[in-house]
């Protein structure tokens, strides 16, 4: 069982919390809008907190302290990679994982030793090899 | 110098002018386009429409050749993001971010960032300087070598009043460089300047030994 924290609780974010909460992780969800804790299965037991992943404190309340891996999910890149540098740098979360839309600065930041996924670049070879199929 | 600034709200607009009239190179990033338009209008086709955290904006902004690239948007994420970009990509020696939560600063120096300016510590600074337990005021970082400038007032009843600066004991690295006096020319102190009370000393220290310089000539 791993101590999780994910910001950003839409379509990802939810069922991704969904989905390790199922699997018997210590889960925490957090967002900046309340509603989007809809989201979440009926079956989640985690925590759901309303707060915002660059602020410190709001991190803190999440117990990012003693969390084992911080992921970064919300719809805006730069608040991914801001909150998953706060996540390592500040907060020395062993495993911080940053989804970042655009491939190029994926790249970038994923040499600058953030550990990054394009879903992007993912999606984008997918249907090439579905269409090349 | 050819400086780049990302942002063209009111603080990126009007350091734009300011280095206009010095005769730099002012090139500003900007997303909104009326803005963008605005500011093409009133300070001459200085301002491009684009985001300043995308590599192709900033490659297109010439950012490799920039000798100093400035953030200035709202949102301190974006100014981190584009100040990285600008370092590690562009190879920029220069990044000043502005950030607005004073948090951020330790993060921002840690990923390399140059120069932070944080309009609430300055606020707070101006704030504080009025208040008279105020101990220590930041007048400037030197970013290069981790020194700061800072400036102390000595009160009433401290210890370093009648005392001369060769017999303080001040932190190693902590250094006076100026006393400023009411109705005096500024004294620049020797070994054997008397500090009274009421004088404003200006200081170099490294942030290490701030407190200590503050204890030397402010406790009673």
């Amino acid at each position: 069982m791993k101590k999780i924290v994910i910001m950003g609780c839409g379509r990802t974010g939810a069922r991704l919390a969904s989905m390790l909460d199922a699997a018997g992780h210590n889960v925490t969800v957090m967002d900046v809008d309340a509603y989007s804790f809809r989201r979440l299965s009926a079956e989640f037991k985690g925590k759901a907190l309303v707060g915002n992943g660059i602020d410190q404190e709001a991190l803190k309340k999440a117990g990012i302290e003693g969390a084992e891996v911080f992921i970064a999910v919300t719809q805006g890149d730069n608040r991914n990679i801001m909150a998953a540098q706060i996540a390592k740098h500040i907060f020395n979360v062993p495993r911080v994982i940053c989804r970042i839309y655009d491939p190029l600065r994926q790249e970038i930041f994923q040499t600058l030793g953030l550990e990054t996924i394009s879903p992007t670049t993912i999606f984008a070879e997918i249907m090439k090899q579905k269409v090349e199929g | 110098m050819y400086i780049i600034i990302v942002g063209g709200g009111g603080v990126g607009y009007y350091l734009a002018k300011a280095l206009l009239e010095e005769d730099h190179e002012v090139l500003i990033i900007e997303q909104n386009p009326a803005i963008a338009e605005t500011i093409n209008d009133e300070l001459g086709g200085i301002c491009t429409r684009g985001d300043g955290c995308e590599v192709i904006t900033l490659m297109d902004a010439g950012t490799a050749r920039a000798d100093m690239f400035v953030a200035v948007t709202g949102e301190d994420q974006h100014n981190l993001v584009a100040c990285q970009l600008a370092k590690h990509k562009f190879k920029v020696s220069r990044t000043i971010a502005r950030i607005k939560n004073p948090k951020n600063a330790t993060l921002f120096k840690k990923l390399g960032i140059n120069v932070t300016i944080n309009g609430t510590d300055v606020i707070l600074e101006h704030i504080t300087e009025e208040v008279p337990t105020h101990p220590l005021t930041h007048l400037m970082e030197l970013p290069d070598n981790g020194m700061e400038v800072v400036e102390v007032k000595i009160p009433v009843g401290s210890a370093s009043v009648g005392k001369a600066v060769k017999d303080l004991s001040l932190p190693a690295g902590s250094m006076l460089s100026l006393i400023i006096r009411k109705d005096q020319k500024p004294v620049v102190p020797v070994a054997t300047t008397v500090l009274l009370a009421g004088d404003q000393v200006i200081a170099v220290t490294s942030a290490a030994s701030e407190e200590a310089l503050r204890a030397a000539l402010r406790a009673s």
